[in-house]
């Protein structure tokens, strides 16, 4: 018999007697859709956990970008859009780069799909402006700009929004450990400094 | 008519994995009690703990109504396991992942290792799993010559110590930063003398230590916080970043996951993500969340093997009762809470799964015979139900198993002649009139002459009132 089948005839023979009624999900908490977005929430919510919040109007990205990067090397995924880099500034586009190659440069720009205000939560989807997984986790800063359209209130509006046939990387704050005595420290494995870039809406442009 | 005969559930076997500990939980907690360094330790994270993720659940309006729903979901989950594990399996395929299912602790190990050596490599790197600690993964792995190199800060820390976790999420909790400083210094390659014993330092010197590591290693191993049947989603929740390197660089990645993991839809994901950190970490959100979809060409790795996991899992869905332990989320509020897992630490308990669910999980994972002490390792006070987010009643499971446990013979012996007393009035009214005379014995507190000490030893024995009930009631 194979392992398969062993397993699933002893989960049928778990729930044969008594065999257990499937039940309906009360579903009386907050859902999609009834709690308004809020982008100031969302920078507070950023700022709490470290991360740094850029309000700029979508003009000037590429000033707040040459603000944080200075001269630095960056690399970019293919469909970012191209006024949002400075002039001068050293990119490189990643086009399928080894990761030795991402992980020798400084810093990363990317959009983000949606972001969650209440949990102070940007999320990645893998499109041609996020690029690849890598490209955000290695280099030790991750610029990240934001449309305020794309700030939604809860996690449930962020699932609603997503399409789970993506790579879904969600970030809240720059990589954090509290594994020791719990002091929570910044940075040990993904990028140490996370700067959203909030274009747009109130307070932006 | 003919039957296939599918076998019934199975406990998890004995001798692999880390589910049945060495000693019983009164003599390994006699011996933590002692040791004030880790009852500080321990102490301090708990509280801290519970502090944050009261302030956080309270910013939630809609707190209980999170609950209600994630137990509903998991009750649902439970009573439909084998058509959604089925489901799962079909929408793992179906992304470019391949399914495989595993009995018991045994196969996993012999899957995974398999696995590893079909892709000609002899070390794997690691994040932070309990199902992987459970089957004692590391121990195969290494057995068949492949080093596994563990990427969760705590968990290399606990793995250079040469020690075992304490703490469902804070794994080396039971250690301070001057003893981890030692540690690093004396088990890691090339590391720095000037070393000091800061957390942000500390910190860096795993980054550096660990960098190679992530950018040569070509497969990893990890478990799953949740899988989606709908979608075929696997979801992981870390803070590090280590979650992600092992997730996105390697070229193979297999996935170790418990059967009670699963969720049936994509919307249940919007429940638990809510649940999870802010009664775990006492974060709003915790930073990182991987989710993804067997593989995606050209993005993370290009090979993707799931590892379902039984290990005792059906005989705990064979209690009524005691199934609702599979619903736990591993958040860990529970070990935070108990006020006997903050006094013995995590060791204590011998399972990788400690404090008060583990206290119901590993007995009913390993059949109650091999960890009979456990279900009585609590006060029942049920801190641990008001804290669970899926709302487990721990302690009821607690009692059930006691009923279940094996209890000594001369126990049995004292409860018989006690209800043969109570069932004959002349008898009874001679033992309280006998009660009554060892008054005149002196006061209490020095408790019974052995082998009834065993009982007093940590009881007081409670002084026979003047006068009983019955007399009083025949006086009137």
């Amino acid at each position: 018999m194979s392992a398969r089948d062993l397993v699933l005839g002893r989960l049928r023979a778990a729930l044969a007697a008594p065999a257990p009624t499937p039940a309906e999900t009360p579903r009386d908490y907050r859902p999609a859709g009834v709690v308004a977005a809020d982008p100031d929430l969302l920078a507070d919510r950023l700022t709490d956990y470290r991360a740094t919040v850029h309000r700029c109007a979508d003009a000037d990205v590429a000033r707040v970008v040459a603000e944080v990067l200075g001269g630095r090397r960056v690399v970019v995924p293919p469909g970012l859009p191209p006024h949002w880099l400075p002039p001068g500034v050293d990119v490189v586009v990643d086009d399928g780069l080894d990761a030795a190659r991402i992980a020798a440069v400084d810093g990363v720009v990317t959009a983000a799909a949606v972001a969650v205000a209440e949990t102070g939560t940007i999320v990645l989807d893998g499109a041609p402006d996020q690029g690849r997984r890598v490209v955000t986790l290695l280099p030790d800063v991750h610029v990240c700009v934001l449309r305020a359209d794309q700030v939604v209130a809860t996690v449930p509006d962020a699932l609603a929004r997503l399409d789970p046939r993506r790579p879904l990387t969600w970030i809240s704050g720059p990589s954090a450990t509290s594994d020791i005595e719990l002091d929570r420290v910044e940075g040990v494995h993904g990028p140490r400094n996370l700067h959203v870039v909030l274009t747009g809406g109130p307070g932006g442009g | 008519m003919t039957e296939t005969f599918l076998g019934m559930p199975a406990t998890a076997p004995p001798g692999v994995g880390h589910l049945r500990g060495d000693e019983p939980f009164p003599v390994a907690a006699r011996r933590a009690l002692a040791d004030a360094q880790l009852r500080r330790n321990v102490g301090h994270a708990t509280s801290t703990i519970r502090a944050r993720s009261a302030a956080v659940i309270g910013e939630v309006p809609d707190w209980p109504q999170l609950r209600a729903a994630a137990r509903a979901i998991k009750t649902d989950t439970m009573a439909r396991l084998p058509e959604l594990l089925e489901q799962l399996e079909t929408a793992v395929g179906r992304a470019g992942g391949t399914v495989h299912w595993a009995a018991d602790a045994v196969e996993a190990n012999r899957i995974v290792t398999d696995l590893v050596r079909a892709a000609g490599v002899d070390r794997v790197m690691k994040v932070k799993s309990m199902a992987t600690q459970e089957i004692g993964l590391n121990e195969a792995l290494a057995d068949a010559g492949i080093e596994p190199v563990e990427t969760d800060l705590a968990e290399l820390i606990v793995q250079l110590g040469d020690d075992r976790p304490s703490h469902i999420l804070v794994p080396a909790i039971h250690r301070n930063r001057a003893e981890i400083r030692e540690i690093f210094l004396r088990e890691m390659p090339g590391v720095d003398p000037a070393l000091t014993d800061e957390p942000a330092a500390l910190a860096a010197a795993a980054r550096r230590h660990l960098r190679e590591t992530f950018l040569s290693t070509r497969v990893a191993v990890s478990g799953a916080n949740f899988a989606v049947a709908e979608t075929g989603t696997l979801a992981v929740v870390e803070s590090e970043g280590n979650g992600r390197m092992c997730l996105t660089l390697p070229e193979t990645l297999i996935t170790v996951m418990g059967i009670e993991k699963v969720v049936p839809t994509w919307r249940d994901l919007e429940v638990f993500l809510q649940l999870l950190p802010r009664a775990s970490t006492g974060e709003r959100m915790n930073p990182y969340t991987s989710m993804w979809t067997g593989v995606t060409p050209g993005d993370g790795p290009q090979a993707f093997h799931l590892v379902l996991l039984d290990n005792g899992r059906s005989a705990v869905l064979a209690d009524p009762v005691g199934r609702e332990a599979l619903h736990c989320i591993r958040c860990s509020a529970c070990l935070n809470v108990c006020p006997v897992y903050e006094r013995t630490g995590g060791h204590a308990y011998g399972s990788v799964y400690p404090g008060p669910i583990g206290a119901v999980l590993s007995p009913q994972l390993t059949g109650v015979a091999d960890n009979a002490s456990l279900p009585y390792a609590s006060s029942l006070c049920g801190a641990c139900y008001d804290a669970c987010p899926v709302l487990i009643d721990i302690p009821s499971i607690l009692v059930h198993l006691r009923a279940q446990a094996p209890h000594p013979r001369g126990e049995a012996a004292a409860m018989a002649a006690a209800a043969y007393a109570m069932d004959h009035p002349a008898l009874y009214a001679a033992a309280q009139r006998g009660a009554r005379l060892s008054r005149l014995a002196g006061p209490r507190g020095r408790g019974l002459p052995p082998p009834l000490s065993g009982w007093t030893a940590s009881r007081d024995l409670p002084e026979p009132p003047p006068q009983t009930f019955r007399q009083w009631w025949a006086d009137r």
